[in-house]
């Protein structure tokens, strides 16, 4: 009888240390989240030196915002990128985990290739693209390098064609994930019981066969946290084609993303517009959310 | 007998490891060449550069150092405020995600399970969806211009709050908190003086991801500091970009570049064993 009301004394600093936690994220989080969805109500917007607004407008800037046809574009253009980043990097990432985490290959110096694999994912990602763009430009070294093999006759615009300035964007992504999501996927493989490795060994399976049939299925649940973890943070994608075309999303807008149009509509003070966006995106990333909460919550808790 | 083994495996071990070695190789180059290309441009002379490429280093590192933070660009400051902003939001984050978890860890409460769910579903919800109000609310608080939109969010961080769960699940006995009770420590205390320490190695970890991160971002501060004296250096970086960068010294632009990645990049290969043990630490349980 004692012991538990003293247990019930304590258990009141759980909740007292969970302040913190809970205080910042009202203030800085869910009042933000309530603000935007409000504000997408509104009509809200300079025109000129005018301002136009706030006025309530109930749905109208959803329905401009998807009659425009824009976001599409701009959905089109993330999705495009996102791919042609997610699919090398998952192959490679497969690859790479399952060589490292392999015992019967026994790698030397694994630990400075995971060491040089990862560093990219630690570069300031504006100073990065920065560092693209001055390396690809026409005048840069890559050319040079190029004009020198004698590859090329000509200085290469990379920045003038839709499809290099998409590679680009996409193999400085991959450049900057890959790593992280190799060792992700070689801790999820070296998780996997040992014996199934010796048993499939002992029925003659070579390692082609032992990936598919043993280490695949098994990494299910990991493969699929990775692709949507991944796909939120494609969503995201913002600094390294914000930098590289100086925000224009050129050529042709072909790499303008969905942030870097929400970062439009903040920097021209159009509110209900980005509000709009905002909302939209919020509610794509809270799906997916779920997906990655439903795929490894469960075990997440019992951890 | 080996090779025979070897043989029916499909390839043999030894194809098998000289593929492996030279594909990660060729990979490791990739990763690591643009980093050497930048350190070669960042000490050659403009000049030198408009002339063609080459592998070689040249002299002019302290000369374009020294343009760089003679002209126009406020490096220093912009140094000085990526400092501040990274290592508080390292220490907040760090100091109160421990706590977070601690109080997930050691007490039991009603609604502990739903709040725990709570807190990992939200996990993955990106900021920049929330910016729009953020920045309202940022203006209404008079608060432009200031590092604390920028510090302080850093308190509820949901992916460092679930790192140090996971930590304390392995390593952190609740037979331990009990005997410190015993011993008549009040709670904060034991939090500060038993908890805290016992934490460190998961402590560092998280605190070089928030400040690493902290350090890269560029979103959000480029939507609240406008003062030029207050941008941190990737504010700093997407300006030079802006400018009329053909009129640059381009020597400079590479020793702006290599100012902003070098710091990192060394501290990282300082570090890079407990780094990389840790992302796989704070990933999912297979």
């Amino acid at each position: 009888m004692k012991k538990r009301s003293k247990a019930v004394r304590y258990n009141k600093w759980g909740y007292i240390f969970l302040i913190p936690f809970f205080l910042v994220y009202i203030v800085f989080q869910l009042i933000p989240l309530f603000t935007t969805i409000y504000n997408s109500f509104f009509e809200n917007y300079r025109s000129g030196l005018t301002q136009i607004g706030p006025n309530f407008v109930g749905l109208e800037n959803y329905k401009t915002l998807f009659s425009g046809g824009d976001i599409w574009q701009y959905a089109k253009n993330t999705m495009v990128m996102w791919l042609m980043c997610f699919i090398p990097q998952i192959l490679l990432s497969l690859i790479l985990g399952a060589w490292f985490s392999d015992v019967r290959l026994r790698l030397k110096g694994s630990r400075f290739f995971k060491t040089a694999i990862y560093l990219p994912n630690l570069i300031m990602a504006s100073a990065f693209s920065m560092l693209f763009f001055t390396l690809f430009s026409e005048g840069g070294p890559i050319n040079s390098l190029l004009l020198q093999i004698g590859l090329i006759d000509e200085p290469f615009k990379f920045f003038s064609h839709v499809w290099s300035s998409r590679s680009l964007i996409a193999f400085m992504n991959l450049l900057m994930w890959f790593g992280n999501t190799t060792i992700l996927l070689m801790a999820g493989m070296m998780g996997i019981d040992t014996s199934l490795f010796e048993a499939a060994e002992v029925d003659g399976a070579t390692s082609t066969q032992t990936f598919f049939k043993i280490t695949l299925p098994l990494l299910r649940p990991i493969l699929v946290y990775v692709m949507v973890t991944s796909l939120i943070g494609g969503l995201q994608m913002f600094d390294v084609p914000q930098i590289l075309t100086d925000g224009s999303g050129e050529p042709m807008r072909s790499t303008m993303t969905l942030i870097m149009f929400l970062n439009k509509h903040l920097y021209s003070k159009n509110y209900g517009m980005a509000g709009a966006l905002s909302v939209i995106l919020f509610i794509i990333t809270a799906i997916l959310s779920l997906v990655v909460f439903k795929v490894t919550g469960n075990d997440k808790r019992k951890a | 007998m080996k090779k025979e083994n070897g043989l029916k495996q499909g390839l043999g071990i030894h194809t098998r490891r000289t593929i492996a070695y030279v594909t990660l190789t060729i990979i490791t180059f990739f990763c690591l060449f643009w980093f050497y290309v930048l350190f070669i441009n960042a000490t050659r002379s403009n000049g030198e550069l408009q002339s063609g490429f080459t592998f070689i280093p040249s002299s002019h590192l302290l000369e374009n150092w020294e343009n760089l933070v003679t002209g126009t660009i406020p490096v220093w400051s912009g140094l000085i405020n990526s400092l501040i902003v990274s290592t508080c939001s390292a220490a907040l984050s760090v100091y109160f995600s421990t706590m977070t978890a601690y109080a997930i860890h050691a007490y039991d409460f009603k609604f502990k399970q739903q709040i725990f769910a709570f807190i990992l579903m939200i996990m993955m919800i990106p900021t920049q969806v929330t910016a729009l109000g953020f920045i309202k609310l940022v203006s209404n608080l008079k608060l432009e211009d200031s590092f604390i939109p920028l510090i302080v969010p850093t308190i509820a961080a949901p992916i460092t709050f679930f790192y140090m769960k996971q930590y304390m699940d392995s390593t952190l006995p609740l037979s331990l908190i009990e005997a410190a009770r015993i011993d008549g420590s009040g709670e904060i205390r034991t939090f500060n003086s038993i908890v805290l320490p016992l934490m460190k190695p998961a402590i560092a970890v998280q605190a070089i991801f928030t400040f690493v991160s902290s350090w890269n971002n560029y979103f959000t501060p480029a939507l609240i500091l406008h003062d030029e004296k207050k941008k941190t250096l990737p504010i700093l970086i997407a300006q030079l970009r802006s400018a009329d960068w053909l009129k640059f010294d381009m020597g400079q632009v590479y020793v702006m570049i290599a100012f902003s990645i070098f710091p990192i990049i060394i501290v990282y290969l300082l570090l890079s064993k407990h780094i990389v043990a840790g992302v796989a630490l704070g990933s999912v349980k297979g």
